[in-house]
This record gives C-alpha cells, sequence and structure tokens, in this order.
C-alpha cells in the first residue's frame, strides 16, 4: 500500500527496537501497523533489519553439538513447501497486523464509550505497554494530557490536530514527558487511532483525571 | 594491435619506479577495500545460491554449507541475547530448519541470507524468551517475485556488505551500543538515548541500502 502523503514517520529508536525485537507487544503493534501503510518505514526497517542480520554474522561463532546437522536434517519435513497465495490487503482501513487483534476492519470493533463523545476498544497484548482503538467524534477534543512514558497515536482514518502539527491517515505522532496536548478531531469526519502507552496518560484537568480512574486510560 | 604492440614496447623501454603519493595511497587502499568488499559480495551471492539450491533441488550438501556457517553464530547471537547454551543449541537448529522450511520465500533483491536468518532467529527469541506474540507488517501485494532480477540482487548483496563494513569500522564502543541493541539490553529510551551517535555514523549505509530497496519495491 503506497501512501504517499504520511508525513510523521517512525523515529530511529523505535525501528531499531521493532527490528532488535525488544519493544512491548503494544508498540509492535503500532509499529507493525504503520509500516504496512508506510513504504518509507517498510524500507527503513529493512536496513534496521540488515543491521541486525551484521550484528549476527559478527558474533564469534559457538560451536554446535556435533550431531547437530544430522538432527536439523531427521526434523527437516519431507513435505515440499509451496509458495502461500500472495495475501491481498483487504478493503477497509485496517492493516493486516491490526486485523489479527480485531477480528475484522472498523465494524468489527466493540466500542466502549469513554466520555466526552470518546470510544475505545482496549485490545489484548502482553504487559508492557497498552494498545486501544480511540474514535474521536469529528471536531471533539481529547481532553489535554500529559505523558508518563512513550505514547505512540497511528492515524487510521480522519485527521487530528494538536499543538504541534496536524495528522492525517498513516501519521503517527509520538509522544514522551515533554509533550502536554490537546489533540481536536477534525471536522468531516471520525478519527480513528491506534494508540499505544507504556504508562498511564496524565490528565491536566480534574475531571478528566476522575474518569481515567474509570475508563482506564 | 599495432598500437598495443607500440605501447607494450614504450613501457618497456621507460622503466619507471612508481612514486605513490598520499592521494594514490588512498586511493589503493580504496581500491583494495572494494577488492575486499567484492569477495564478500561473492560470499553473500554464494549464499544466495545455496539458499535457491535447497528451494529448488532440496539440496542437502548447500543446506549443510549454509548449516556450518551460520548455526554457529546463530547460537552465539542468541547466547548473548540471554539463552542458555542448550536452549540456544536447540533455536538455532530450528531456525535452520526453518530456513530450509521456508527457502521459497526468501527474496535476494529484499534482503542478505544473513539478514532473513537474523529475522527468523529474532522471531524465534521473542516466541521462546518473551513469549509473545510478534506483529508483523503484512505483505507487499507484489512480492515477492517468482525470480528476483540478478542486477538487484546483486546490488543488495553489496550493499549489505557495506552496511557491515561500516558497522565494522565504528569505534569500538559505539559498536558495542549497537550490538547491546540488538542483543535486548537497551530499552527504547536507552536506544533513543544513547545510539544516537553511532546510528549517524551507519545511517549514510542504511540509507543508501533504503533507497535501492524502496526502487526494488515500486
Amino acid at each position: 500500500m503506497t501512501m504517499n502523503k504520511i508525513k510523521h514517520h517512525l523515529t530511529d529508536a523505535l525501528l531499531m527496537g521493532y527490528a532488535a525485537g525488544t519493544l512491548p507487544e503494544a508498540f509492535n503493534l503500532v509499529v507493525a501497523t504503520h509500516i504496512s501503510m508506510c513504504d518509507t518505514c517498510r524500507a527503513a526497517l529493512a536496513g534496521y533489519d540488515a543491521v541486525g542480520g551484521e550484528v549476527m554474522l559478527d558474533s564469534d561463532p559457538v560451536s554446535m553439538a556435533e550431531d547437530a546437522l544430522a538432527t536439523a536434517m531427521s526434523r527437516i519435513s519431507a513435505t515440499r513447501f509451496t509458495a502461500p497465495a500472495k495475501p491481498k490487503r483487504a478493503a477497509g482501513i485496517f492493516p493486516a497486523p491490526l486485523r489479527e487483534y480485531t477480528g475484522g476492519d472498523l465494524d468489527s470493533v466493540k466500542w466502549r464509550r469513554v466520555g466526552g463523545g470518546v470510544s475505545q476498544m482496549v485490545l489484548p497484548t502482553a504487559s508492557g505497554a497498552s494498545v486501544r482503538l480511540l474514535r474521536i467524534p469529528a471536531g471533539t477534543a481529547v481532553p489535554d494530557h500529559g505523558h508518563r512514558g512513550l505514547e505512540l497515536t497511528l492515524v487510521l482514518q480522519g485527521a487530528f490536530v494538536d499543538e504541534t502539527d496536524r495528522f492525517a491517515a498513516g501519521d503517527i505522532e509520538i509522544a514522551n514527558e515533554d509533550l502536554n496536548h490537546t489533540p481536536v478531531a477534525e471536522a468531516g469526519m471520525d478519527c480513528i487511532c491506534l494508540a499505544a502507552t507504556d504508562a498511564p496518560l496524565r490528565f491536566n484537568g480534574f475531571m478528566p483525571r476522575l474518569a481515567q480512574r474509570f475508563i482506564g486510560i | 594491435m599495432l598500437n598495443e604492440t607500440l605501447t607494450f614496447a614504450k613501457a618497456d623501454a621507460v622503466p619507471v619506479m612508481p612514486v605513490y603519493g598520499k592521494a594514490s595511497i588512498a586511493r589503493m587502499r580504496s581500491m583494495g577495500a572494494r577488492q575486499v568488499t567484492a569477495e564478500a559480495t561473492t560470499k553473500r551471492m554464494a549464499w544466495v545460491t545455496q539458499v535457491a539450491a535447497v528451494r529448488d533441488r532440496q539440496d542437502k550438501a548447500a543446506f549443510a554449507e549454509l548449516f556450518a556457517y551460520f548455526a554457529p553464530r546463530v547460537k552465539s547471537f542468541l547466547m548473548k541475547s540471554g539463552a542458555s547454551p542448550d536452549m540456544a543449541e536447540e533455536c538455532a537448529q530450528e531456525v535452520m530448519v526453518t530456513l530450509w522450511n521456508k527457502a521459497h520465500l526468501f527474496d535476494p533483491s529484499k534482503a542478505s541470507v544473513s539478514t532473513w536468518i537474523f529475522t527468523i532467529a529474532r522471531n524465534r527469541r521473542i516466541d521462546i524468551l518473551r513469549k509473545q506474540k510478534r506483529p508483523e507488517p503484512e505483505d507487499l501485494p507484489w512480492g515477492p517475485e517468482a525470480e528476483p532480477d540478478q542486477a538487484d540482487a546483486m546490488g543488495l548483496q553489496q550493499e549489505t556488505e557495506q552496511l557491515g563494513e561500516a558497522l565494522a569500522a565504528l569505534p569500538a564502543e559505539q559498536r558495542k551500543l549497537i550490538e547491546r541493541a540488538y542483543f535486548g539490553e537497551l530499552s527504547h529510551s536507552e536506544i533513543a538515548a544513547e545510539t544516537g551517535l553511532p546510528l549517524g555514523t551507519i545511517k549514510s549505509r542504511i540509507r543508501l541500502a533504503l533507497e535501492r530497496l524502496r526502487h526494488t519495491m515500486k
């Protein structure tokens, strides 16, 4: 899928972490979903994978057991493997890695209202970070909030604008402790985002803080 | 023919002891480096041929050669990533078995064999050590090609080799940081905070490889 208009990309640290395989599952999901939409980052990831290959090549070899090759040969299945049919990109707005978590496209999401018109669906992942789909009605603001850790927000549909810039489909905003922002969904279309964080958000008003205790973001 | 004879005659007649200035020594060094790169690229193309032999003929001899070279390096990589020797041995075997079973999915215009094996080993490590699912990007709808272009494959192998050389040429401390990131010793924020310097140095290499990849993806 080529989306030439993507303006906000993954950072080198995220690409390297994904290539190294050390990010929490929730971040991996956002990274894999963005790369499915962004050829620039797909190519960059290939570069970071290649770095990993060279690091591995450079590791001082450690001898395998004497019968290792024979054991491997005995494990090799006699079946001939044929190339699977090329997976076709399904119509809709969710790339394949996200569909594996939602079981389908936008219409299969089980939204839960979290206040202010915003809805979410938390996706099940291993601990370390959490990831959710967010639906922000057109023209609605997400309460002003800061971040304790790292927050990745990938736009899947529509667009939002905050103090830093405009983020449209395919764009990813990477926020850390330094950013306090009030994202507002643009008029015209609900904004659907995939957002991951490794720490709870920090809302700056009392009411949102109270709400946070109930909605768990 | 006549001209060639004349040239040889002239060269014979005027023997000149070569006197090399700094510039020409640098040039010779870089030619030497190119020579090294060319040989290493040939080696990488040989791995590509071996994977193709496994894919097309279930060639056990080709597999044995790949196994002899890569399995001990995969094992070493996994041990440095925190696996016990037994687990690393077991896992390195699985990685090589996967190479056999998935040989038809390898595309030498998009990855060197070393890169591909690394990604298999990394995914096994995530399965085993972290017990996590790893979401992968969806495949490009137009790949992998049945028969990738030889020139694209050669170019990619060469650029991966140059990337490896750029890594090897990093100051030891910087190289160590990159290695630690891939062995899983650095968190995301540590990568962000600490690897800027070495990344700046190898990034031109990464970018170069990227341009070709982007070209082959189109």
